[in-house]
């Protein structure tokens, strides 16, 4: 009924015999008064709450510098021997930044690998790739395992059984001025192919690398030209 | 149903009602003695003349009951005490904790337990409160379920139930990170990373979870802020919203109830 009236009706306020109305007005002093009001008042809400938004979301899309650091001297690891480092995976914030990862020379007949300046060090991360407990190395079975849920890999870090999507991630590593340089992390997909660093539990092999893509907050490569010197006290090797 | 007689009084103790102005001066206006035994009543007049909240009240907690509600009507009382005893409990321990990644959050927490008087039970209080809340949780949702009282017209308070489920949820998981010691540590961990294997938003969830790449030094502030200041006040809300509809819509009745009895109501104070 209501609409029926209303098509009957001009949209000029002139039409409508309303006062003060003048020629070629459509819009009434109510609904200025409305639409005005209330995009006021969205405007204000909009005003603190997009940069409250915006600020608790900044770190997706802030990229973390990372630096280079150095883990020893080339000749401290051994090809078919894994020694443990600990890491730095955030500065400043104690305990909670360590990480550790397993290391040991390339060695041609098992890493096969294609060879580049970023590998002639492997370095594999503790972190499981099922949810990201710490896997630890076990000699005695040749396999990393892993406590929370029972994720095993063998000596490459490739998923040998149990819940993880991919093998171990792995830290691109350098051999410069006579030390191991360890800088930031990269996932890998079965046949070891370098991605971007993923979050534990994201499978790259196929249709994963699309169902998880890269993030805006990984790590770039520093530059290889400012490399950090030794403390004092630690001999090149 | 007949009203049963009152229960014999001694005479000594029965109340005389006194007459207005029966002590006092004369003039028909009360004595001071008289105003000050009525002060009670004057105030909340006073208020209750200016803001009208008895209606509300009397709406809210004066309404009409089924017969035969028993005691699992009662566990989602029981849930929100026991959300309370999380706020209370919670505002005090916020006076000593330190979200301090760095270590003084493990430390505040050892403090707490250790040194701090009665620190041991009001940090025990929250930390079993929080298992106890989302048990009573569960059992009140079983209650409703198996009751059917989600049914026509009570959608909307399920819906808003399931939404308090889930924020409840997100409270245990962002306080499981609080003590910052090793189990906190691992277990958010893996939390964050389950949360990053939902497919396309994962990965950038479990960014915004931590506040980057890594577990780094934010990551205890943001889920101390979310835990202590944006889920609480969430779910204060909803469970007034939540409170408004029970209140609005009634209760429901047990469902061994029989179809054709003849309605009976009894107004009773819950």
């Amino acid at each position: 009924m209501a609409d029926k009236r209303k098509k009957d009706l001009s949209k000029y306020t002139v039409d409508l015999n309303m006062p003060g109305a003048f020629e070629g007005e459509t819009v009434t002093r109510r609904n200025f008064m409305n639409i005005t009001a209330q995009g006021m008042g969205g405007l204000a809400a909009a005003a603190f709450t997009l940069p409250a938004l915006a600020f608790a979301i900044g770190p997706v899309f802030s990229r973390e510098p990372f630096a280079w650091q150095i883990i020893g001297k080339p000749d401290d690891f051994q090809p078919l021997v894994y020694s443990l480092r600990v890491i730095t995976l955030v500065p400043n914030i104690g305990e909670g930044g360590k990480s550790t990862a397993y290391v040991r020379q390339r060695d041609p007949a098992i890493d096969i690998e294609p060879e580049d300046e970023y590998n002639q060090i492997i370095a594999v991360t503790s972190r499981c790739s099922h949810l990201g407990c710490p896997v630890r190395w076990v000699e005695s079975a040749s396999r990393f395992l892993c406590p929370c849920h029972g994720g095993i890999y063998n000596f490459r870090g490739i998923r040998v059984a149990g819940p993880p999507v991919r093998p171990l991630n792995r830290f691109y590593t350098l051999i410069r001025n006579g030390y191991v340089y360890l800088g930031p992390m990269y996932s890998v997909n079965s046949e070891l192919r370098r991605f971007s660093n993923r979050d534990p539990g994201q499978p790259v092999d196929g249709i994963g690398q699309f169902l998880y893509p890269a993030r805006f907050s990984t790590s770039v490569l520093p530059p290889t030209t400012h490399l950090p010197l030794p403390p004092p006290g630690i001999p090149a090797g | 149903m007949p009203k049963l007689p009152a229960p014999p009084l001694p005479k000594a103790l029965q109340p005389k009602p006194k007459r207005p102005g029966q002590n006092g001066n004369g003039n028909g206006k009360p004595s001071p003695a008289e105003a000050a035994q009525e002060a009670g009543i004057t105030v909340v007049d006073w208020i209750d003349e200016r803001t009208s909240l008895s209606g509300g009240l009397r709406w809210m907690l004066f309404r009409k009951v089924p017969p035969g509600v028993n005691w699992f009507y009662t566990l989602g009382s029981a849930t929100m005490f026991a959300f309370l005893n999380q706020v209370v409990t919670g505002v005090f321990l916020a006076m000593y904790y330190r979200p301090d990644a760095t270590g003084g959050a493990y430390e505040s927490m050892r403090y707490i337990v250790d040194d701090a008087f009665m620190g041991q039970l009001v940090r025990g209080m929250h930390k079993w409160g929080a298992s106890v809340m989302v048990i009573l949780i569960f059992l009140h949702m079983g209650r409703v379920f198996f009751f059917g009282a989600y049914k026509y017209p009570r959608e909307m308070t399920w819906i808003i139930g399931v939404v308090l489920l889930i924020l409840t949820l997100a409270m245990s998981f962002t306080g499981y990170l609080l003590p910052f010691d090793d189990r906190a540590y691992w277990a958010t961990i893996v939390g964050v990373n389950i949360n990053g294997t939902a497919p396309f938003l994962g990965p950038y969830i479990s960014d915004f979870l931590r506040a980057g790449p890594e577990f780094g030094a934010t990551t205890l502030s943001r889920f101390y802020a979310i835990h202590m200041l944006l889920l609480p006040g969430l779910i204060i809300g909803l469970i007034g919203a939540h409170l408004y509809l029970v209140s609005k819509l009634g209760i429901s009745s047990h469902p061994w109830r029989k179809p054709y009895e003849e309605p009976v109501h009894d107004v009773a104070e819950v």
